[in-house]
Parts: structure tokens; sequence; C-alpha cells
């Protein structure tokens, strides 16, 4: 009986294991659906394309666009079912490349377009900016430093707070693994590129924040969005970070996110529907989301 | 007569359907082995097997990429040292107290105390590190930042105490009562006894317990990612450094697919690998010899 009634339950798990793997199936193509109803508040917008989107939407470069492009690409999707959205984490230097030889739709730079590749044709255009705030602890006496200073303290010149105007102690040098978008932007803007003589370096936003603004002789550095009340972010060459002076071009540590297009050859519709989106005032509280400065 | 046969088909049945659940671990092991010397050895090869393991300087993003593992090799191996320096006598006379002087209350509040200490994500142990160890390291040495490998081991000194108590508890418990009754009618203390008698009877079941706590602290990657500073440099105690697994974790998300950095760091994957089953091997054979002795 005992053995019956073991095999009637392993039959009923089976069974169970079976219909859920069924009910997954199921659950699949009612996927699409779920967007689809999602859909119908962002229909006035769509309406000034009547035709619906379809195709694919190449875009190739800087891994520090990463989530700003990502986010930008979801929302595009989502309001375009039609549509494919893809993204290649190669670097700015090859999604240039790549849009140059027509191998992407869109290339992704993180840094204004050289005066060789204007001439090979090419169009940039800024989507947004990224402003990197240099943090300290609120304890810390500084307020201020150049941008030679930062790169004296982060190649590791610069040693003490005393030489910068703040207490006798020594700096600790908090940044972010190597790879990460925050990072290239910080060393490429201060001319510190692989000369760091960091003493942690940690692998979020986040973790840079709350280290900094447990030690008080730290600095560290984050993108602008994501700075609070816990840490002081330091004026450069006197300029106070903020949206706008990022965005009027006087907050010296920020770089340009741009899109890189051909002059010579028009976009897909797909693409072009892309294009249009992102630089759109719609796509500003996604970039914002995302930790840029939106200029559109 | 039908109905032993209908048993037997059961029996089969039930058999076949156990078998192929145990295989599905089985396989688990077999997919992830092969995927990750399959994975692995290309960056190997590329770097060659001596720079790779003796190189000293890790900098694959650079201009001039350097892919040397011995930091992250030599801050594991300390880390875990150091681990077991402290966690080891805590646990061991913990669990002697537990399992022979303990009153029953007492104990049974302490096994408690001991499981949920098991059951404490690693994250929460890196953030409370990250609060309280790390700024408490900094201000009692008085060194620019607590962020050390000091950090680190003290984290893994408390998360391996669990598998340490628990364990040794379990062999200290199935010593027979007579060794230690023979031990006291002779005229040994007590404290004689558990230490002369008990303990060495269970010296396998001990020592199992540390190779346990050694597997679960080289493992370990959140809580010392928290807490350690995540710099490769060689290891010194109040020095920020990267262990074997927080070298995989903190770069996976941002090499490139394809690039040598990825490759590099399933090699270096397949390196802590090649340390688990080592630890894992010790075990078997602390575990065999036990066995014959009891």
């Amino acid at each position: 009986m005992k053995k019956i009634l073991a095999l009637a339950l392993a039959c009923l798990m089976l069974v169970a294991l079976l219909a859920g793997c069924a009910s997954g199936k199921t659950d699949a193509p009612a996927e699409p659906q779920a967007p689809a109803n999602t859909e119908t508040p962002a229909e006035p917008a769509a309406e000034e394309k009547p035709a619906e989107i379809t195709g694919t939407v190449a875009t190739d470069g800087s891994t520090s666009m990463e989530k700003v492009i990502g986010s930008l690409g979801e929302a595009f999707t989502e309001a375009n079912s039609g549509a494919k959205f893809t993204y290649n984490p190669t670097g700015s230097g090859s999604g240039i490349t790549a849009v140059a030889e027509g191998r992407c739709d869109i290339g992704l730079s993180s840094r204004a377009l050289k005066d060789e590749e204007v001439a090979q044709g090419l169009v940039g255009t800024t989507l947004c900016l990224d402003g990197i705030a240099v943090i300290v602890n609120p304890e810390n006496p500084v307020s201020d430093l150049t941008i030679d200073q930062i790169a004296a303290i982060y190649t590791g010149k610069i040693t003490n707070w005393s030489e910068v105007g703040g207490n006798d102690a020594e700096i600790v040098l908090i940044g972010r693994e190597a790879g990460s978008g925050t990072r290239d932007g910080f060393e490429s803007i201060t001319g510190t590129k692989d000369a760091c003589q960091y003493r942690q370096e940690l692998t979020s936003t986040g973790d840079v924040i709350t280290t900094v603004s447990q030690n008080p002789d730290a600095i560290g550095y984050a993108s602008l969005a994501s700075v609070g009340e816990s840490v002081k972010a330091l004026d450069v060459e006197g300029v106070i970070p903020t949206e706008e002076s990022v965005k009027d071009g006087s907050y010296a540590i920020q770089r340009p996110f741009v899109l890189v297009t051909r002059q010579d050859t028009a976009l897909s519709a797909a693409a072009q529907a892309f294009f249009d989106f992102a630089l759109s005032s719609e796509a500003n509280d996604i970039i914002l989301k995302a930790g840029a400065v939106p200029v559109n | 007569m039908t109905k032993q046969r209908q048993n037997n088909i059961l029996e089969t049945v039930i058999h076949g359907f156990f078998l192929i659940l145990g295989l599905v671990a089985v396989a688990s092991v077999l997919v992830i082995t092969v995927y990750l010397i399959v994975s692995g050895l290309p960056a190997i090869r590329q770097i060659g097997l001596f720079k790779f393991l003796f190189g000293k300087t890790w900098e694959p993003t650079s201009a001039d990429p350097k892919y040397g593992i011995l930091p992250f090799i030599l801050t594991s191996v300390y880390g875990t040292a150091g681990a077991v320096v402290l966690g080891v006598p805590v646990g061991f006379f913990a669990a002697v107290y537990l399992s022979k002087a303990a009153s029953a209350r007492v104990r049974s509040v302490m096994e408690q105390a001991v499981g949920l200490l098991a059951g404490i994500p690693s994250v929460v142990y890196g953030l409370v590190g990250m609060l309280i160890l790390v700024p408490g390291i900094r201000k009692l040495f008085h060194v620019p930042d607590g962020a050390s490998l000091l950090a680190a081991i003290i984290v893994l000194a408390i998360m391996i105490l669990p598998s340490i108590v628990k364990v040794s508890m379990t062999a200290l418990d199935a010593v027979p009562k007579e060794y230690e009754d023979g031990s006291l009618a002779l005229g040994a203390t007590q404290v004689e006894t558990w230490f002369r008698v008990s303990v060495p009877a269970a010296r396998s079941g001990i020592a199992a317990s540390v190779v346990l706590g050694v597997g679960r602290a080289i493992g370990e990657a959140m809580a010392v990612m928290m807490v350690s500073g995540n710099v490769a440099n060689m290891p010194s105690l109040f020095q920020s450094v990267r262990f074997l697994t927080t070298g995989v974790a903190s770069e996976m998300s941002y090499a490139a697919d394809g690039s040598l950095q990825r490759q590099a760091l399933f090699s270096i994957a397949l390196v802590l690998f090649l340390f688990i089953m080592l630890i894992n091997a010790t075990l078997n054979l602390l575990l065999k010899k036990g066995g014959k002795d009891a």
C-alpha cells in the first residue's frame, strides 16, 4: 500500500513538474500582450508616425554609455514592439570605426569626434552629458580642487590633505574597478589613465559613496546624478558641480555622449525613429534616470 | 503473484526516477567542470602558465596588459589561513564546551545562535564589515584606510565558525560514552578526559570541520569584496587586497565578450576550482580515515 502511495505521489510530482513547464510555455506567448497594453498610454506619441516601425536598430561603441543607451533602447522597443534594438559594447573607437564602415546604424562615442573623423563624413550629435563628481567626506575642510591637483592626488604625487589646504592626514584614494565607464571617464578627463594609485577599487557607485562617507580622509568619484547628502561634492576649478554647470560646460569633469552617424547615407526608418526618440524631450527623463544630463 | 510482480515494476520505476534525480547533480558538476576547463585554458595558453600563475601584476585594461594572478592566489591563501588561525581555536573550544560541559539549556540556545550565524547571507556580513569593521580597524590601528586583508580575515573567521562548531560538535557527541567513563574511572579529571580522550577520538571529524571551513573561506566572494578594498596588491595585513573570487566577480560584468581579459577571468575561476577540488579531496580522505577509525 505504502509503495502505491509513494508511486502516486511521485506521479503527482511529475505531473506538477510538467504542468509547471507547460504553464511556463503558455506564459511566454502571452508576454507580448503585456507590452501591448502598456503601449496604449504612449499612443499619442506613436500617432505622429502612423506607420508601424519595424526593423533593427544596431548600435555599437562606448561601454560607458551602456546604461543610457540600454534604457533608451528598452523604452524604444517597448513603445515599438515591431522594432529590434541591439547594442554592442566595444568602446568609442571601435564604435566610430563600425559606423564609418557601415557595420552598424548608429555609433556611440563618449568623446567628441576628432577632426579627421568628421572629415570621413561622420556626424556627431550630442545625446547627453556625463558629469563626474569628485567626492570627499563632509568632515573634510577641502572644498575646491583644480584638475591638476586632482590628477596629482590620484597619481600619488600629493599624498597628504595638508598639501591642498586640508587636515594633516594621508589621502585615501577610492576608485572603481578596471573597465568601469566612470573610471574610464574620470581618468581620461584628468589625464591619469592607468596611473592611479588606488587604495580601494570598488565595484559600484553606491560602494564608493558609502566608503567615502565612512572615511574622513577619503576621496572618490561618482556619477553626478547619484551623489547625495552623505558625501560632499568638490568644486572643480571653482565651479560647483550641478546639472546646470555641466550643461553650460563650466564644470570641467564631464564628457559628451555622442551618437555618430554617416552624412552621406540616410538612416533606416527604424534607426531614424530611434535617433529622433533619443534626442526628443521625451527621452530626457530616461537619460536623467540613467545618470546623465540631457541637453535637448 | 500478480501483486508481487506489480510491486517489482513499481520498485524499478521508482528506482529509475530517483536515479534520474541523482544524475542531475552529477550532470551539473560535469557540465561546470568541462565548461571551466574549456573556457579557462585558452587564456592560460595565450598568456603562458608560468606568467599567469606567478606574474605579480594584474593590469588587464592598461595599454600593455598584464595578467599575473600571484597576488590573488597569495591573498586567497593568506586570507584563508588567517581565518583558520582566528576561527578554528574559537570554534573548536566552543564545540568542546557545548558538547561536553554546557547544560542542556545553554547548549540549545547556543546551538540555535550558531545555526543562525550560518544562515546569515554573506552580503550582510560584508555590509556590517564595511560599516563597522572597516572604520573600526582604521581608528584602532591608525591606518589611513581600514579596508584590508585583516578586515577580510576577521569576516571570514566569523563566517567559518558555524561549520567548525557544528561539525566538531557532531564528532564529539559521537564519541562513545564508555571511553569517557573509563577515563574518569581511572581518575582523570573531566578536562583531562575531554582533551585526552574525547578530542583524540573525534579528531578526524574535527579535522573535517576545519577543511570544511577552509572551503567556505576560500570560496567566499561577496563579503570579502566589500571589506578588502579590492586592489590587486601583493597581500599585506593592512593593505587593500583582491582575492581569487573577487578578481572574477569584480571584472566579469565589464570584460568585453571574447576578450583575453574575460578568458583570463575564466582561468582564474579554473584555478579557484582546482583549489576547491583539492580541499574536497582532503575532506574525503579525512572522512574515509575517520570511518576506519570508528
